[in-house]
């Protein structure tokens, strides 16, 4: 044959045959390189001009030094995962959770509860006025020797010389009056939300943290949650045009969402100093409802408005900083556990600020004003997400962040006519779970950002982000600073969810006057007066 | 050389399929390595049915993560260029098979398992990772790579005399 052979002995069809492989692995790189730039042109197009910067927010400062001696109030629900925020773990929650973990290998609550940072904090005083919750308490912040004692009031707790400040998990009505009394004795606070039962002790708080000059961090721990600087940086960077409307919500639909919490079989007319728990609310002969799920009257807690409203509008004042809103209405009933409670378990507000204005794509003056809206239901527990409505995009918000670019956007026009962004497809999205950001991403890479949510992250790792928020009023009483949820944003939260139940509880709507700093047309007196007044309310 | 009794029609068939199971697994390879922010994370955390835990043990533990990448990346690689080319034939296939079978499982398609990913089409029991799996089989079962492929020149330099 006249085919001609290489030294090796292979002729040229070896060759062809043998190596019939190069072309098709060449084809496949031409092929993916002219996708992967073409890809990485619109991506690059679309994070140069957005120029989000996907940053983490600076750890709060060192906690060396000295322990910070600290006194607890409360030690039920929330008591004990702020106990545990600060580095002390009581054993029952301890064994159930190894248990859990024992059971399912991916609950890492124990775990993550272990290789939480040292706060370089010691509990030298409890108070709880029920018996088993304080001895529990005691026994639980006992560590390296230290045993903290327990002093049967507050006010002598408040008293100690060897305690430098003090956390509030008692009831809401008792926020305030613990509050004040601490921060006249020079003792820091950090308190629960809302932070005030009623109108008047907001401003009196008020004065009084700013009179005495000690750090105050209210306990909205979403502060910490990583995603929301980015979210602030793009929201100043004009990603998502003027804003008109905002959309949050709780939806929950179990008894302990509901606040039908068990009662403690310990607690009776002898274990539970009944009086103290009292205090300014209408004396009532001892009852172990009221005390075990005191957030289902108005007496004591402060409804949906006070409860978990406080966290939406929290999040998007750390978010917006809108502040107080100019009128609030609202309205709700008890619609899904009708126990005897009085206040609502299906609740909408309405909030306007018709002055809101931090940017638009279109012309001068066609854009102001925002309405802030929060709905919740006890009887339904279906997502339905943050959202934040601008003319160019929406925000959903949570850990994660994703935006969409509006199909009627002024600003990314040319974009969507391109087919650069379309509909459905997230512009932007921001997972702190995730190595990095990533500016266009599929449908899939979405589904897989939103999961997961009970956690913040710091450099990929999951973190309690009560953990972070207890840790920051530590580090500003430690290295100075100002905490992320001060007297200021605490002082916004409380008047705007008073707002909220007063209009819910007159059917009236409420109006702020900013300037004046007052609700319009009432007396304080009168507000405190409805806000904790008891009954249902008509509707 | 021989053609292992293989028609053309045979051959075309055979080789066509060992070349396009190698082009899938190459680009998959290739986009991961080309992506940095790239992770297994996402598909291991979000694992379904009786192998969940392993899989979402693997995606929380970094080491454990870490060396997931790397191995799925680059066995990708290799499985693709050794299909394309034409050598190391039956290794690359079992690893190949084996990654599947561990992508099948992770999404298994069973009855009364939600796997709430986005999917394109509708499966039961049966998916394209297990018609993949089964496909490398046959390219296992039915060796072309001594006739298109590198192969060709070990076999021809070792006990082909040229005669022709």
């Amino acid at each position: 044959m006249s085919e001609q052979q290489d030294k090796k002995g292979f002729t040229r069809r070896d060759l062809i045959k043998g190596l019939v492989g190069l072309p098709i692995v060449g084809g496949l790189f031409a092929a993916a390189s002219a996708r992967y730039s073409s890809d990485n042109k619109v991506k690059e197009t679309i994070l140069s001009e957005l120029n989000i910067n996907a940053v983490a927010p600076p750890s709060s400062g060192p906690m060396s030094g000295d322990a910070i001696r600290l006194g607890l109030i409360g030690f039920g629900i929330r008591g004990k995962q702020l106990m545990r925020a600060l580095g002390f773990a009581d054993k029952e929650w301890k064994e159930s959770m190894a248990a859990a973990a024992a059971k399912n290998s991916n609950d890492s609550r124990l775990k993550d509860f272990v290789e939480q940072e040292n706060l370089n904090v010691q509990i030298r005083g409890v108070c709880d006025v029920f018996d088993t919750y304080a001895e529990m308490a005691v026994e639980t912040g006992t560590v390296d020797g230290n045993k903290p004692i327990r002093y049967r009031t507050y006010e002598e707790m408040i008293a100690a010389p060897d305690i430098d400040a003090i956390v509030i998990a008692a009831p809401d009505h008792w926020h305030a009056p613990m509050a004040m009394a601490a921060a006249r004795a020079g003792k820091h606070v950090y308190v629960e939300k809302p932070m005030t039962h009623n109108l008047s002790e907001t401003y009196e708080l008020y004065n009084t943290i700013h009179e005495t000059g000690v750090v105050l961090q209210v306990g909205h721990q979403h502060r910490q949650t990583q995603s929301f600087l980015t979210a602030i940086d793009a929201i100043n960077k004009g990603v998502l045009g003027h804003i008109s409307l905002i959309q949050t919500n709780t939806n929950r639909n179990d008894d302990n969402g509901a606040w039908q919490y068990d009662i403690h079989e310990a607690a009776n007319p002898q274990t539970v100093d009944w009086s103290q728990f009292l205090g300014n609310a209408p004396e009532i002969p001892y009852n172990a409802e009221h005390f075990f799920r005191w957030r289902k009257w108005w007496e004591y807690g402060t409804g949906l408005s006070g409860d978990l409203l406080t966290h939406d509008f929290d999040r998007i004042n750390c978010l917006l900083k809108m502040g107080i809103p100019k009128t609030v209405v609202a309205s709700g009933g008890v619609y899904t556990h009708n126990d005897g409670r009085d206040v609502p378990d299906v609740f909408q507000v309405v909030m306007e600020y018709p002055d809101f204005f931090i940017g638009s794509s279109q012309e001068k003056g066609k854009e102001k004003g925002m309405t802030f809206m929060y709905s919740a239901t006890l009887g339904n527990q279906y997502d339905r997400g943050t959202i934040l409505m601008g003319h160019d995009a929406t925000m959903e918000l949570g850990n994660s962040m994703t935006v969409y670019a509006d199909p009627r956007s002024s600003r990314y026009a040319d974009w969507l006519k391109n087919n650069l962004v379309s509909e459905g497809v997230p512009l932007y999205t921001y997972n702190p779970q995730a190595k990095g950001l990533d500016g266009v991403t599929s449908a899939t890479a979405r589904y897989f950002a939103d999961k997961g949510l009970l956690f913040t992250y710091r450099d990929g790792k999951r973190v309690d982000s009560t953990h972070l928020h207890m840790r920051e009023w530590l580090s500003c009483i430690r290295n100075g600073g100002k905490p992320s949820c001060s007297i200021e944003e605490g002082f916004q939260e409380a008047i705007a969810a008073h707002m909220g139940t007063l209009s819910l509880k007159t059917g009236r709507r409420v109006e702020w006057d900013a300037s004046a700093r007052r609700v319009v047309g009432f007396e304080n007196e009168e507000i405190d007066n409805i806000l904790v007044s008891t009954g249902k309310i008509a509707v | 050389m021989e053609n292992y009794g293989y028609s053309k029609f045979q051959m075309i068939a055979l080789v066509g399929l060992r070349l396009l199971i190698g082009w899938h697994f190459l680009y998959e390879g290739v986009v991961k390595l080309l992506n940095p922010n790239w992770s297994s994370v996402g598909y291991l955390m979000g694992a379904q049915g009786p192998f969940a835990g392993l899989f979402h043990g693997i995606g929380e533990n970094a080491t454990m993560l870490g060396i997931s990448d790397f191995v799925i990346i680059w066995s990708m690689i290799f499985i693709g260029l050794a299909l394309i080319f034409g050598f190391l034939l039956k290794p690359a296939a079992v690893i190949g098979m084996f990654l599947l079978a561990l992508f099948y499982l992770a999404y298994p398609p069973f009855p009364g398992i939600e796997i709430d990913a986005p999917a394109e089409g509708s499966y039961i029991i049966v998916n394209k990772n297990l018609i993949e799996l089964f496909a490398l089989m046959v390219v296992m079962a039915f060796p072309t790579a001594q006739y298109y492929g590198i192969e060709r020149f070990f076999v021809k330099s070792a006990s082909v005399p040229v005669t022709n």
